[in-house]
């Protein structure tokens, strides 16, 4: 069945069981990915996935929904009954209803969608990418994490308002971490990460190159003393640390108590006027965007701080209605909606007068911690507290010389460091989680073993 | 109902597959596969969550699908699909075979599958014995407004997940096996603030084949536990990093164990090369006070169960004796690739995944110091009764997150802190176990790894730490 005849046997199928007001969403993919060891392929994989979300309002206009992979015909109707019978426990207390932009028109880029190239064509690119990094560096004695991956979806909502979206895409994704070994010294690893909206888009060199860099650059380790450090976080590991607290900006999370921010936060001063944050899924650097949310809402660019003050935050529809604004295309579907940014860019606004324009990550010459990349984001960040303490891997750099951080990590409270950024350098860069300069934060605890 | 209505020419659950799964292992050793392993899932899942007063969610879902894997000498091709007809599951093996480019003229034999082995017959009963989502609702109305304690109790939330999953699982060794698994987890958590000061705390409880528990869960003894965690933590300072002794808390304290050393004791490690103990069979690698086992069998615990999903029944396999390592944790590939007998630990979160090796019960067994001993043998260190979550680096390096903890002054516990992050290395860890605990005790918890997430029990006695890297501020 298509995303139309689906569409129809949903419609005809809450029909004989007499509900009115329905929406679902849905995703179709097909899936292909390999895995090498030492230049033989270790595992093949392909799938083929659906997965289909119907919610149903009961005559008291209460929600209930269901999850289901099977979209036969007597599986929709099970999905229908079940999510009926869910209804009876809707939310009373927060009514949820149709997005009223889910008839808006839709911003769909040319997505440069790609065909498959195939189980073989991706194992031999792996294997050869494989050999390449091994041979890139003596100590590098194995790729132990590493894939190839090709994956070709449609995503679809529709209500029975009349709503009818869909897009499909195609997205590459290679990974390789190399693990690097030396005499009476302890392994290090690292490696990197590329996507793209097929295989013939992702640089497999530059992959090769990056993670053969990264993982020999922290050959040559030391501890760090614990002690507070002036800080540079890579573009990378801010983005890290802006999305691990994004409950700031999340209406959602304000109305369940769990976020730093409140219903009249808009307006506080948060950091630096030289700093601006968008959320912005449609980027064009975004190789997994979407143009509509759960919700069938249109995704679009949004200002979350502006000049240091934070500017809006994200909704569903829900949250949107309670707010008294419109949704901002950031719904998940589910029995309780969720909300989450799309794509993060971070910038240097206009007023900038204020920062420490010397610090320069190729250029400083003072002592400073390097933040390359943070690790174990799920059980060292506490959300709801605004505090953090993170493995890293990173440099320290003293009188001119970098030298790769063993073991350490960084802690601090996620208000304290926006206050604290000292500069943002010019350059943005694109990571897969968004864009972003490096950023000086003054004074965060570093944890070392010495 | 769980076992669906399907019609012919297609898997259908609760009845005899054997033709239809002999046909596909035929087609697949055919056309030159060594080994060909069906595993075929349906299930029917429920979550409830409860915040403050209110249901706020209610979320059922279901769902089938088949997960297809053939072996040609050590590699391996995985095909999943939703398509149960014999179509669809032609289709998904010539895919693997296609994947697999096989061109050798070598057959293995095939000779049907064995007698049906049924433990799914006593279960089939679950699903009309747990709890209905009124029930269920009731409940969590209940917890949570048992946390409501205080006025500095700004959030409470409590949540309930079932999952019944029924499987078939079938292969060209004549594996043929058919399942039912039940597992159930409740949560409570909340928010402490007063003006600038905020904490949290939570408990989660869990259970495996055992309709009835959540009827039995003590929702009284788990509130008043959270609440009195969120309000020791409220005020707490943030500890003082440095090197020190540490205590850890039995239950969930085990999940150090888990994440630092079960996980390089699987086979999945040995494959890629990133355990330091692939060469240390019968040597030690820990301090002589510690053994430590991992088992599906313990009656209940969230990580038993039946059958592992490559159709073995679980051994119980002591890893560790007296410090000294014994075994490692295998599955079918993990037995192929490095010659590790199997232990019934080959494991995924649905069809969707290959097996792999995976832990299922695993803990540090019980010494025989007290609690206070280990404490009174300390005279400045940390205390660390519940843990949060934590995560392993690729070499070995780990990082816990201590959820609740309180400074040690001579031999006494003190004062509660903030902000602890547990930083090590399980080879440098390992042999600083000095002291177990008589008080073992077991929690639940997901693990997530190769193979998707999985249930898991965790777990030990109280252990001390002779050092271990505190990180703070």
């Amino acid at each position: 069945m298509n995303s139309k005849e689906i569409t129809t046997q949903i419609s005809e199928a809450a029909d004989s069981l007499n509900l009115k007001k329905w929406d679902y969403g849905a995703s179709f993919s097909n899936d292909h990915s390999v895995q090498v060891d030492k230049g033989e392929a270790k595992q093949l994989k392909a799938s083929q996935k659906q997965i289909l979300t119907i919610r149903v309002w009961n005559k008291s206009n209460l929600v209930g929904i269901t999850t289901t992979s099977d979209i036969s015909e007597s599986g929709i109707k099970k999905a229908l009954n079940q999510a009926n019978i869910a209804s009876d426990f809707g939310n009373k207390n927060e009514i949820t209803e149709f997005s009223p932009l889910a008839k808006d028109p839709i911003e769909v880029k040319d997505t440069k969608k790609r065909n498959p190239v195939g189980i073989k064509k991706l194992l031999t690119l792996l294997r050869e990418a494989e050999v390449k990094l091994l041979e890139s560096h003596e100590s590098i004695k194995s790729v132990p994490y590493n894939g190839l991956s090709e994956s070709f979806y449609e995503r679809v909502y529709a209500n029975s308002d009349g709503a009818f979206r869909s897009y499909t895409k195609s997205q590459a994704a290679l990974y390789l971490y190399a693990r690097a070994e030396e005499k009476n010294k302890k392994p290090r690893s690292s490696g990197s990460v590329k996507l793209g909206y097929g295989v013939e888009d992702i640089d497999i060199e530059s992959c090769i190159k990056d993670a053969s860099n990264k993982t020999i650059s922290h050959l040559n380790y030391s501890s760090i003393k614990t002690d507070k450090y002036l800080i540079c976080f890579s573009p990378e590991s801010f983005l890290t640390i802006i999305n691990a607290f994004s409950s700031m900006f999340n209406a959602r999370s304000i109305l369940d108590g769990v976020s730093l921010s409140n219903k009249n936060s808009i307006g506080e001063k948060l950091s630096t006027e030289a700093l601006n944050i968008y959320d912005d899924g449609l980027h064009e650097k975004n190789i997994s965007s979407s143009p509509f949310d759960g919700e069938g809402t249109p995704t679009k660019r949004l200002c979350l701080i502006n000049k240091g003050r934070l500017e809006n935050f994200i909704h569903s529809e829900s949250t949107a209605r309670i707010f008294k604004t419109i949704p901002t295309g950031h719904a998940g579907l589910g029995s309780k909606v969720s909300v989450s940014p799309d794509w993060i860019v971070v910038e240097k606004s206009k007023k900038n007068s204020d920062l420490k324009t010397s610090l320069d990550h190729s250029s400083y010459d003072g002592e400073f911690v390097y933040i390359e990349e943070l690790n174990a984001i799920h059980a060292g960040v506490k959300a709801s507290q605004g505090s953090f303490s993170l493995p890293f891997d990173g440099w320290l750099y003293k009188n001119g010389k970098k030298i790769s951080i063993e073991s350490a990590t960084v802690a601090g409270d996620i208000k304290y460091l926006l206050k604290n950024i000292v500069n943002i350098e010019s350059n943005q860069e694109v990571t897969t989680s968004g864009i972003s300069p490096h950023i000086w934060v003054d004074e965060l605890s570093i944890t070392g073993d010495s | 109902m769980l076992s669906s209505q399907i019609k012919s020419n297609e898997i259908v659950f609760g009845s005899c597959n054997k033709d239809l799964l002999e046909e596909i292992i035929f087609y697949g050793i055919g056309l030159g596969a060594d080994f060909v392993e069906i595993f075929i899932e349906n299930t029917d899942n429920s979550n409830v969550l409860a915040e403050e007063d209110f249901i706020t969610s209610v979320s059922p879902s279901f769902g089938r699908g088949a997960g297809i894997r053939i072996f040609k000498e050590k590699k391996d091709g995985f095909v999943s699909t939703n398509d149960l007809t014999k179509h669809g599951l032609m289709r998904s093996i010539s895919q693997a075979i296609e994947m697999l480019d096989i061109t050798d003229n070598k057959r293995e034999v095939f000779n049907g599958l064995n007698k049906h082995r049924d433990y799914s017959l006593p279960k089939k009963k679950w699903i009309n014995e747990v709890p209905s989502i009124h029930e269920i609702s009731e409940k969590l109305l209940v917890s949570t407004k048992s946390l409501k304690k205080n006025n500095k109790i700004i959030t409470r939330k409590g949540s309930y997940s079932r999952n019944l999953q029924e499987v078939i699982i079938a292969s060209s060794d004549g594996t043929y096996v058919s399942d039912i698994r039940l597992h159930q987890t409740v949560g409570l958590n909340v928010i402490a603030s007063d003006t600038q000061y905020r904490s949290s705390g939570s408990r989660r409880f869990g259970s495996s084949g055992m309709p009835n528990e959540f009827r039995l869960w003590d929702h009284e003894k788990a509130a008043n536990d959270v609440f009195e965690s969120s309000m020791n933590m409220l005020y707490a300072d943030y500890v003082d990093a440095g090197q020190m002794p540490v205590v850890l808390a039995n239950k969930f304290g085990g999940v150090i164990f888990h994440e630092a050393c079960g996980h390089l004791l699987e086979t999945t490690q040995i494959e890629r090369g990133t355990t330091p103990f692939e060469n240390k069979l019968n040597k030690q690698i820990a301090h002589e006070s510690v053994t430590a086992i991992d088992e599906g069998i313990s009656e209940g615990s969230f990580g038993s169960l039946s059958v592992d999903d490559e159709g073995m029944e679980p051994e119980k396999s002591v890893l560790i004796k007296d410090g000294i390592l014994k075994k490692f944790i295998s599955d079918r590939a993990g037995e192929l690739r490095t010659g590790h007998k199997r232990t019934g630990s080959g494991r995924r979160q649905n069809y969707s995944f290959a097996a792999a090796s995976r832990m299922r019960n695993t803990y540090i067994a019980k010494g025989e110091h007290s609690k206070e001993d280990l404490i009174n043998s300390i005279s400045e260190g940390l205390y660390c009764k519940s843990m949060g979550g934590g995560s392993v680096g690729a070499t070995g390096q780990f990082n816990f997150a201590v959820e609740e903890g309180y400074l040690i002054k001579n031999g006494k516990l003190t004062s509660p802190v903030k902000g602890a992050t547990l930083i090590g290395d399980a080879k440098e860890v390992m042999p600083k176990i000095s002291m177990c605990g008589d008080d073992l005790e077991l929690a639940p918890g997901f693990c997530g790894s190769i193979s998707g997430s999985v249930n898991v029990t965790v777990g030990q006695p109280h252990i001390k730490v002779d050092s271990i890297t505190v990180g703070g501020r």
